[in-house]
């Protein structure tokens, strides 16, 4: 492998080729538990954690897996982090354990974990991969964040409600009430407010995306000084 | 010397243009309309005059967004349209911001986001109209009593008490609410619990007052049918799909009527001329842009909603149906084109309008 771009890993894991927005993997559990923020923080670190530790010890291991096993291979890997994952949040957020529920076994079959090992990991060294997963799980957790803190505004009214089931007890008056009695617009916090919510956020990155291009290609297209038309058609004298 | 002109064809010129369908849409929905507002009271307009602002605004606010001229779109009517559609089927007396937040969905979500008029995969008006029903459970099931079976000394809100019911406004003073809201027949009938179907229509005065279905909602949908049945005359649309729809209710109702026993699912009146039945019939389903294309593909459309209507009426948990049905079918429009191209005069047989190709 030639030099590695560690600010192009970044940018693509937060944003170029952003894992829920761009690659539209992970999209069931994207949709399932972004009912509130804080089922959609606990899920991010949840994926985070595995898709770090499980991109760093695929690109350990790349060259000594031949083709033929890979997957079954990577597939052991990622579900021995997730199980690891799932002990300490029962060690430590039992409660949140329980209401993310499957969707923490779950994680074996994300497709951004297991697309990240094929596609990244298994063809780079150790710290480029590391990154790699950190990055696209930064990125798949701030979208989680994102449609987690609409919903939660939306369909109930509050934001970062318990969160004393991540961060103990002292986090329980970080519930901040804004607007009616803890019912808000039903439909939010349903599965047509996941898809709509995410769809719009998908729109609204391609805005943005359209936006920058827009404005390089303005800052391009400015004529260069004493630069002169050249005719090329007709006789040329 | 040129008596008869020489033109090509087309020879038919009916000058359908789209603002004049939907303002004869409009007009066909005033026998409806009067008989909601004899029977509810104000609060029918008062949805309509709200929604309709609502979707003006939406409309031209989208419109400007898009950069697209915005007289030209408001002036075709559409958005008027859906506005008036969700205010006849909105609850009388809901809250402002409940035909508020329904309208806006409608129009710039259903609507305005997929493209506009002719690009939405799905109807407007249900659309707004499920998303509050999912969302408001409680406000978009308070109905109100018809006028004439209220109890003795309780009366309908007058306009300036219902202005104060739905706007923020401090709340009428001397008005009990609770005295002049009530079920639909169609709720009151999903909860009869083991009687038989005569005996419960003698038990509510919905029915036992009733000449034909539940009482005011059978005038509600002949209103409804008249306008429909004016619309057919002038040709807005043909009577597949809504032929359809009705003869599945009918056909659905008639054979799981059970003679009336105590787990009857209604009879075939009762499910015709009931709820949203006609409304659905003649003006949400025969939407050109969200239905199927052909009048074999109009008609499996119809029936499939008519279907839908009934199983989720009868063995769901919502007493109406008819938003749910359309937006299923909605779903299922494309794939019954797919399937139903008509033949082209003089060629063979019609061929799907997709093949596979391997």
């Amino acid at each position: 492998m030639s030099e590695i771009n560690y600010r192009e890993i970044s940018s693509n894991g937060l944003w170029n080729n952003n894992p829920a927005l761009v690659q539209l993997l992970g999209l069931c559990p994207l949709l399932a538990v972004t009912g509130s923020v804080v089922n959609a923080l606990g899920l991010g670190l949840a994926t985070l954690l595995v898709l770090t530790g499980s991109n760093m010890a695929v690109s350990l291991i790349r060259r000594q897996v031949t083709e033929a096993v890979r997957i079954p291979a990577f597939v052991m890997i990622i579900a021995t982090f997730t199980t690891c994952t799932e002990l300490l949040m029962k060690a430590y957020t039992f409660e949140l354990y329980q209401i993310l529920g499957i969707f923490i076994p779950l994680i074996v079959t994300n497709c951004t974990i297991l697309g990240r090992a094929e596609a990244f990991a298994s063809k780079h060294g150790v710290l480029a991969s590391g990154l790699d997963g950190l990055m696209m799980g930064l990125g798949f957790g701030i979208v989680l964040l994102v449609i987690g803190a609409i919903r939660e505004v939306l369909g109930h009214g509050t934001l970062f409600a318990d969160m004393q089931l991540l961060f103990g007890p002292g986090a329980t008056n970080w519930k901040l009430h804004l607007y009616g009695d803890g019912q808000g617009l039903l439909v939010a916090v349903l599965p047509p407010g996941a898809f709509i919510v995410t769809g719009l956020l998908i729109a609204l990155k391609h805005v943005i995306d359209k936006r920058i291009a827009g404005r390089r290609a303005a800052r391009k297209a400015a004529p260069v000084k004493g630069a002169r038309r050249v005719r090329t058609t007709g006789v040329i004298g | 010397m040129t008596l008869f002109p020489r033109v090509t064809s087309p020879h038919g010129h009916a000058p359908q243009r789209t603002d004049q369908v939907m303002l004869r849409v409009l007009l066909a929905t005033l026998p409806g309309l009067v008989a909601l507002t004899w029977n509810f009271g104000w609060g029918t307009l008062i949805n309509i005059v709200l929604a309709s602002a609502t979707a003006t605004a939406c409309e031209a606010g989208v419109m400007a967004l898009r950069k697209r001229p915005v007289r030209f779109y408001l002036s075709d009517l559409s958005a008027l349209v859906t506005a008036v559609l969700l205010g006849l089927a909105l609850p009388p007396l809901a809250p402002w911001w409940l035909v508020l937040m329904g309208v806006a969905f409608a129009i710039v979500i259903a609507k305005q986001f997929y493209g506009g008029l002719g690009y939405n995969p799905f109807n407007p008006a249900m659309v707004g109209y499920v998303v509050l029903l999912i969302s408001f459970p409680i406000e978009m099931t308070t109905w109100i009593t018809p006028r004439e079976l209220l109890p003795e000394g309780v009366s309908l809100p007058g306009l300036w008490q219902s202005l104060q019911l739905v706007l923020p406004l401090p709340a009428p003073t001397d008005l009990a609410v609770d005295a002049f809201t009530g079920a639909t027949p169609l709720d009151s009938f999903k909860h009869n619990t083991g009687l038989l179907t005569e005996q419960f229509y003698q038990q509510t005065p919905l029915f036992s007052e009733a000449e034909l279905a539940g009482f005011g909602w059978e005038w509600v949908n002949l209103g409804f049918l008249a306008g429909g049945g004016w619309l057919l005359y002038q040709r807005i649309f043909t009577w597949h799909a809504p032929a359809a729809m009705l003869a599945a209710i009918t056909l659905l109702s008639g054979i799981f009527y059970d003679g009336g026993s105590s787990t009857s699912a209604g009879s075939p009146l009762m499910h015709l001329l009931s709820g949203a039945t006609m409304l659905g019939a003649f003006f949400i389903i025969t939407d050109p842009v969200t239905s199927a294309t052909s009048n074999l593909g109009r008609l499996i459309y119809g029936a499939g909603i008519g279907i839908l209507v009934f199983v989720i009426r009868v063995w769901g948990n919502y007493p109406d149906a008819v938003a749910f049905a359309v937006l299923l079918m909605n779903f299922a429009a494309p794939l019954i084109d797919n399937y139903t191209v008509p033949r082209t005069y003089g060629h063979a047989r019609a061929k799907r309008a997709t093949v596979k190709k391997d």
